[in-house]
Formats: C-alpha cells, structure tokens, sequence
C-alpha cells in the first residue's frame, strides 16, 4: 500500500508547489508542531513562524513561512500562505532582512499579547537559522 | 484649402502619432500576457480561501456569535466603496466604466437615503470622483511606485478595511473593479466583501473537520486575510483588464490614424495635381496668345 500523499502550497501571487509523491509533513501549527501522515483526519490550522519540513521520496525539503493556513482532507494538503521561502534557495541576505523587521516590530509598545507572541516566534526562528 | 507644405506637415504628424499608438499596443499586449498569467497563477488561492471559509461557517453551529466580518453588524446605514482603477490613462472606457458602475450604485444608495464613503485605489478613479463626491472620499491610495500588483500593497487596503470596520465607521463594504473576460470585454464588477457574501453552496457541507485551535478562532483570523485576498484579486483581474483594454484601445487609435493619412495623402496628391494642371494651362494659353 502506498504511503503517499498530495501536498500544494499556495500563495497568493502563484501555486507555490505540488508534490504527488509525500510521505510527511511536518507543520508549525498555532498550538504546535503538527506532523501529518497519510489518512489524518481532515483539519484545519493555522500556522505560527516556523519551520515546513516536507518528506518524500526525492527527499527532505525545509521551508520557512511565517504564516499560513492548513487544510488537510481526503490525503489533499493545502497549504495557504502569503509568505514562504524555500530554505535551499533563500539567500542568507533575505533571511537577515527579515530578522531585522521582526525585530523592529518586536521593539514597538503598542502591539498586543498575540502579535509579541507571533513576532518573538519569529526571532527565534530566524536566529536559529541564521 | 491648405496649402500643400501644410498637408505634407499633417501627414508627418500623424504618421508619428500612429507609431507612438501601435508602440503602446505592442507594450499593452506585452504586459496583458503576464498580467493575464498572473490572474491565473493567483485563482487558486482565492478559490481555495473561499473553500475553506465556505467548509468554516457551515461548520460553525452558533452563527449569532461568530465575528462580525462574517454575519455584518446587522445595519447596512453606511456603506464604504472601494473603488479601484489605474493609474495610467490611455486605456479607453477602462476607468470610465467602472467609475459609472460606482456612480450608479452611490446615486442607488443616496436614494435609499443611506451614507456612504469611498476609498479610491488608484489616481485615475480620485481624479474623476473628487470633483463631485470629493468630500465623501476618505482615503486615497495609489501603487504608482510598484510595478506590478502585489500581495504586500493588497494587503494595505485590506488592513486599512478591516481597521475602519473595527472602528465602526461603515455596516457593509463594496469593492469596484473590472472583471476581465478577454482582450474586447471586462465587466465592471461589485463586489460586498463585506459582510461576506455567502452563496448557498452547501454542498459537500456533512464533511466533518478537527479544528485546531476552535473554529471561531480560525474564522476570527482567516475573515481579514480573505478580505486582504479578495482585494488582491480584484487587483490582478484590474490589472489585467487595464492592459486588454489599453490594447484594443491603442488598436482603434493606430487604424484610426492609417485612415487619417489615407485621407489626407489623397487630399495631398489632388490639389498637387490640380497646381500642375493650372500651371499647364497658364502655359498653354500664353503660347496661344502669342
């Protein structure tokens, strides 16, 4: 029996990617990380900062979103999100560029418990990867 | 009659207009392609955003309580319109049209004697509004700088919707936009985003989803971003809709002018001959008179 399932990531300027033949996915779900196998019951999340780990047969591929939608149903993955970057691609360049925004952001007074909650996911993600 | 050196000048001139108009289609068509590619490109996030908020709020059992975005304050007294055009003329009836449809709808709910407020996306809608209904715009944005339609400035707006929604300063909002077909026909569009217009598609309605963290939570934050995506959308089918119609536009003008030159190279050549005919006749009554 095959173990495989659909994936697509979306975002909203193109169809990002879409892979037939994935065994795992791991995502950086709001209440955390969530990973997805074939037959998981239909779901909808969202996503925090993080990290996308997507397994498959050609092999491992990492991506970093910093938000997004998840809907899983009849072995489809929709992944929706309106910025991601593939981590074997990205400059290192890019990825500082966005720590430093965060970090901007972070700085603010006026910003509520929920968005310091996201921002300060963000630092430490992008600290660990950089 | 004008002389002959004026029709040769005439003739220049519009020859050099024709080739600036035929310049400007060949750009037009150009851009139409990848704007047209990226309409496509981004139909299935939309589609896919719409799905799951269709799947959400049938989810939802408690439908009084759910957030505003959805259900609407339960008033519709004031109404914000989103108008959205080009920042370049040149294109036709593009602007124009949608500026008609938004002109009919202000005079429909003034008639009703509701409110309402515009916000202009785009120089080309602010120019052709303020001049009547200035006081009622309240926000004017314009992407000059960015060249292509973009998430980050769709984003804007939506953000700056939903803000003014928060703050309670409109019931029901309208987007304005032009749908494109094809290159000769874009249908000016409205578009209530909201409250979200739900269209009775109850269809695959008895799947059960495990929601992560609850489903209110979920529709509390995916409502802006559709709202953000709904936007984009209309932005990329604008964009579109702006360059098929700059073509046929600029295609009309360069047959327009092939004709003008027509006409007045004919004109041209007529009245050259008709000097070389007077001049022989000078000529051939003074040698017979001599």
């Amino acid at each position: 029996m095959s173990e495989e399932f659909k994936v697509e990531i979306v975002n909203p300027e193109k169809s990002f990617l879409s892979k037939e033949d994935v065994t795992e996915v791991v995502v950086p779900a709001f209440e955390g990380e969530m990973g997805i196998l074939k037959d998981h019951i239909s779901i909808i999340s969202f996503l925090k900062p993080g990290i996308i780990t997507i397994h498959s047969k050609s092999g491992e591929e990492k991506f970093y979103v910093e938000d997004g939608i998840v809907e899983f149903k009849n072995n489809n993955l929709s992944i929706l999100t309106s910025s991601i970057f593939n981590l074997n691609e990205v400059e290192k360049n890019k990825l500082q560029d966005l720590l430093k925004l965060a970090e901007e952001e972070a700085s603010k007074s006026e910003v509520n418990d929920q968005t310091k909650y996201l921002v300060d996911q963000k630092i430490e993600v992008l600290k660990s990867l950089n | 009659m004008a002389s002959l050196d004026d029709l040769k000048k005439r003739i220049a001139s519009v020859k050099s207009t024709q080739k600036i108009t035929k310049a400007m289609k060949m750009v037009a068509a150009a851009k139409l392609r990848k704007a047209q590619e990226s309409a496509e490109k981004g139909r299935p996030y939309s589609e896919k955003m719409n799905n799951i908020i269709l799947n959400l709020s049938n989810g939802i059992s408690d439908k009084e309580n759910t957030s505003k975005l959805l259900s609407g304050t339960g008033d519709d007294k004031v109404h914000l319109c989103v108008v959205m055009t080009s920042d370049r003329g040149l294109c036709g009836g593009f602007n124009s049209n949608i500026i008609k449809k938004a002109k009919s709808y202000f005079s429909k709910i003034s008639a009703e004697g509701k409110e309402f407020k515009i916000i202009t996306v785009g120089s080309k809608g602010n120019d052709q509004l303020k001049r009547v209904y200035g006081k009622k715009i309240i926000e004017n944005i314009s992407f000059k700088e960015s060249k292509n339609a973009n998430y980050f400035d769709a984003d804007k707006v939506g953000k700056m919707v939903i803000e003014k929604f928060e703050a309670g300063e409109f019931d029901i909002c309208t987007i304005f936009y032009n749908q494109f077909k094809n290159v000769i026909t874009q249908i000016p569009q409205a578009q209530q985003i909201v409250p979200l217009n739900n269209e009775e598609d109850e269809n695959n309605s008895d799947e059960s989803y495990e929601f992560e963290p609850d489903e209110d939570e979920i529709l509390s934050n995916l409502l802006p971003k559709n709202i953000s995506t709904q936007i984009f959308k209309a932005m990329l089918e604008n964009s579109a809709s702006e360059q098929g119609s700059r073509m046929s536009a600029m295609d009309n003008a360069t047959r327009n002018a092939g004709e003008m030159v027509d006409k007045l190279t004919i004109e041209y050549n007529r009245s050259r001959q008709a000097a070389i005919t007077k001049e022989l006749i000078e000529i051939i009554s003074g040698a017979e008179s001599l």
